[in-house]
């Protein structure tokens, strides 16, 4: 990018009055001419830099909103001052569009122009040799028996095989050029990087992410719907519409746990045997794993996270089941040692709920405390469920998390020395002032599944392919102009060599050096 | 050999590397104090044939000024010309031989892992790739950019990098963590290795064109065997050139397809991703800067070194200080939602 050459105002010349009259559009032009230069350019670049950073730094509520929230608990000063920055939400605020949508227009203000002056350059002969060649930084000169015409003449088959001659008026000299496609590269670079932003604008404005946990086994399943979802972030133009019409079911699902090594009890790899439905169309199956997604139309599904379900039953005081069935738990570690929360909120005459852990491998520590020991759940006999209990009011009509208990109205009931209930698998426990029982039935599985629609991400990956082809080229090809001048003198023909690189980065003594070579069908170290 | 036996031989052989890399440092050192107070016109023969590139008439008439001028001063000028020459040659040597080991260790670091991988699954190995890089890099290039005056800095950073790896980030080998088990680790890590190699080199020759502009020409010291000011920059400009379109290929490329893969989404503002991004703006704007007038050299130095900064504290820094990235490998992925009531059931 450069500044475009100052172009002389006519308005100007005109009367006094329609002069004044033309500031604003003479402010305009300057403005103009400040924004497409290379020096704003380049600051823009560099505040582009500057904003990206606090994003990092402050959680951001569409990337991790229970950080966020976290966060915003915990700093009651500063969260107001930040919100009002949008510092929660920095790529989506108007301060760093601002600062991208400059920068783009800055960018086409100064590729524009110069792709016309390209298109004039790119068949413009070379220019001829100045007056004086070896004032030129890398030039040289020598003295020869050879005729002009002779020196001339080879000068051209040499350089003719690589560079463009100049054609006509070059009189007494050899002027050629080369590496007219670093330009092209350039230009093509700048242009791919607004066909990035494009596609990347479709992604962010058309397309959606959405989340959902989906038991293991053939009952269950998701259709993709809008209602289906547990959290869903649409882009601000997705229409509900373009919601592709599929639904599945997870058949089966297995986890490769490391039994030794430093990693033992971690998963080593897991899969999901999925059925799934186009439409009307047949049922297909596909082997679901973490970095191979299933795409189902412009759809794809991902695997993203998996956990344990214990199957609870909540009988009331009246002996009714208040609750039963799978409930997913979510893991705290990386041992799977989980947690969650039962709302039995129908039962009589009080309601019940539960916050529990499951360990799905539990031991008992040197102080009698239980301690999860591994993922691997086995065959079930040493899960636990470990939970307290809390009656009263558990404040359903609020709404809240279905992973958080609202004890604000109630109150708690502690087994036997204050202590938390624990069940293994099959096992019952009546709970005490006649409130009811608790039943763990068995264990369920879940995976946590990652659906997303992202068009236009194929037109931002071939963006970016362009832009790297033409950044190779704006980079390593050399725009280089060489000029050989012959003259006869007193002692003998003197020829001159010189050599010009336009990019600032290439090594012309070394051109100049082999030109030499050439033209004297000697090697430097003869001459030397 | 079993696996164990692969990971004691690459242990032994980066504990080798280090201590070869710690002798090459003082050979160089003993080199570089050699340096001092001695004058330029008794130049290395390397420097000569450096200097006739550029000019090929200059030269000559240089060092005849400065033999005339050298008379009692020779002899004892000769011998620190022959020490440097010796010490340099060694440090060289020395180097290569590090470097060998170096690369020994990250074999036998991938053929320890069950299956066999990449040795770049952690911290780590990830410091360990990208040392061995820098340093193949300089030993690669040290002919074609003639880079004998950057070996002590070279050979330093590689050797404290390389011990703060085997110090502080040291795991035992582990199979790969699920998401890190795909093809594009291979492509995605070895083209960012490749860059971080290229900058960290480019950076240094950078930094030491910033202390020449400042201290300017000397005659003696260690300075005096640094290339000029234009050669520097050239010289930085050339490595940057090849890193920021490797570079661009890792981030801008490779990354958003495997994080498309393995996170459902090309693009994730991840702290990784984003500081990746800030690295890359960085430094086109270093190629914007040395085109521009008033930016060229001290400032365009200066952004290299911003580039590098950013780049370094993306790798090391993001890890430790940001928990939320999904760049952080240290234990699986854990399914984020609510979990704040866990500790009151344990209580």
């Amino acid at each position: 990018m450069q500044q475009t050459p100052q172009k002389p105002d006519k308005r100007r010349s005109g009367k006094g009055r329609a002069a004044t009259e033309m500031k604003p559009v003479e402010f305009l032009r300057w403005l103009w001419r400040q924004l497409t230069s290379m020096r704003t350019a380049l600051m823009l670049l560099l505040l582009l830099a500057l904003a990206a950073v606090p994003g990092s730094l402050i959680p951001q509520q569409n990337i991790d909103s229970l950080k966020t929230s976290n966060w915003q608990q915990a700093h009651k000063t500063l969260t107001p001052i930040y919100q009002k920055l949008g510092l929660f939400d920095v790529y989506g605020t108007p301060w760093f569009a601002a600062v991208y949508i400059l920068l783009m227009v800055s960018l086409v203000g100064c590729i524009i122009p110069r792709l016309f002056v390209y298109w004039r350059n790119f068949r413009a002969q070379p220019p001829a040799a100045p007056r004086n060649l070896t004032r030129l930084p890398d030039s040289t000169s020598y003295v020869t028996d050879e005729s002009p015409e002779e020196v001339l003449g080879r000068a051209r088959t040499v350089l003719g095989r690589r560079y463009r001659l100049r054609k006509a008026g070059d009189g007494d000299a050899v002027s050629a050029e080369k590496g007219y496609l670093r330009e092209a590269g350039n230009l093509v670079f700048h242009l791919s990087i607004i066909v990035v932003l494009v596609g990347f604008a479709m992604g962010s404005l058309l397309g959606y992410k959405g989340g959902v946990i989906v038991l293991v086994g053939k009952d269950y399943g998701f259709s993709n719907q809008l209602t289906q979802y547990d959290d869903f972030d649409p882009g601000s133009l997705f229409q509900a519409s373009s919601l592709d019409d599929f639904h599945f079911s997870i058949d089966s699902f297995d986890v490769d746990w490391l039994d030794s090594g430093p990693r033992a009890g971690l998963a080593k790899g897991f899969q999901s045997h999925l059925s799934y439905q186009e439409g009307d169309g047949p049922e297909k199956t596909y082997d679901l794993r973490v970095n191979h997604p299933l795409s189902i139309g412009g759809t794809e599904v991902f695997l993203i996270g998996h956990g344990y379900a214990p199957v609870i039953t909540v009988r009331d005081g009246q002996g009714n089941v208040a609750y039963s069935g799978p409930t997913v738990f979510l893991p705290e570690d990386a041992s799977f040692l989980s947690f969650g929360v039962v709302k039995a909120t129908y039962a009589k005459p009080q309601q019940i709920g539960l916050s529990g852990l499951f360990y799905p491998f539990e031991v008992t520590d040197a102080k009698g405390d239980p301690i999860n020991l591994k993922g691997d759940i086995g065959d079930g006999s040493a899960a636990v469920l470990s939970f307290q209990v809390w009656a009263g009011d558990l404040n359903a009509a609020a709404g809240g998390s279905i992973y958080q208990l609202d004890t604000s109205k109630a109150h708690q009931v502690t087994a036997a020395g204050g202590k938390a209930f624990n069940l293994h698998k099959g096992q019952t426990v009546k709970l005490p002032n006649r409130l009811g029982s608790v039943t763990f039935n068995g264990i369920e599985r879940w995976n946590k599944l990652q659906i997303s629609k992202q068009p236009g991400k194929r037109i931002a990956l071939g963006g970016v392919s362009i832009a790297l082809v033409g950044l190779l080229g704006s980079l390593f090809i050399r725009p280089r102009r060489v000029w050989v001048r012959a003259r006869r003198t007193a002692d003998g023909t003197l020829v001159e060599v010189a050599a010009l690189d336009r990019s600032g980065g290439g090594d012309t003594a070394a051109v100049v050096d082999g030109l030499l070579t050439q033209l004297r069908g000697r090697t430097p170290e003869e001459r030397a | 050999m079993t696996d164990h036996s692969w990971e004691t031989l690459s242990n032994q052989a980066v504990a080798a590397a280090g201590v070869v890399y710690f002798l090459a440092l003082l050979c160089h050192l003993v080199e570089w104090s050699a340096l001092v107070g001695r004058r330029v016109g008794a130049s290395a023969p390397a420097e000569v044939a450096e200097s006739a590139l550029v000019h090929s008439g200059g030269v000559q008439t240089r060092r005849l000024d400065d033999s005339e001028r050298v008379t009692s001063a020779d002899s004892a000028d000769e011998s620190r010309t022959q020490r440097v020459a010796l010490f340099g040659r060694l440090g060289y040597l020395l180097t290569l031989i590090a470097v060998a080991c170096h690369f020994v260790g990250l074999v036998g670091r991938g053929m320890a892992a069950d299956p066999n991988r990449v040795p770049w699954g952690n911290m780590y190995e990830f410091t360990l790739s990208g040392t061995f890089v820098v340093a193949a890099f300089y030993a690669v290039l040290h002919r074609r950019f003639k880079l004998a005056w950057m070996a002590p800095l070279v050979v330093a950073f590689v050797l404290v990098f390389l011990m703060v790896g085997v110090l502080w980030l040291y795991e035992p080998v582990a199979p790969l963590t699920e998401a890190l088990d795909s093809y594009w680790l291979v492509i995605h890590v070895i083209s960012a290795i490749l860059a971080t190699g290229a900058f960290t080199l480019g950076g240094i020759t950078s930094a030491v064109y910033l202390v020449k502009a400042k201290t300017g020409e000397r005659e003696t010291g260690w300075l005096s065997r640094v290339p000029s000011l234009d050669t520097l920059d050239r010289v930085a400009y050339r490595i940057h050139a090849f890193g920021f379109p490797v570079w661009t290929f890792a981030v801008l490329i490779t990354g958003p397809i495997w994080a498309h893969q393995a996170w459902s989404s090309y693009w994730n503002w991840d702290p990784k991703e984003v500081w990746a991004f800030i690295t890359w703006v960085v430094y086109a704007g270093y190629l914007h800067a040395r085109a521009t007038a008033g930016w060229k050299g001290r400032n365009a130095a200066i952004l290299a070194l911003v580039g590098l900064a950013t780049l370094w504290f993306n790798f090391i820094g993001i890890n430790y200080f940001s928990t939320s990235s999904q760049h952080s490998y240290a234990g699986p992925a854990v399914v984020s939602t609510s979990t704040t009531g866990a500790a009151e059931v344990r209580a």
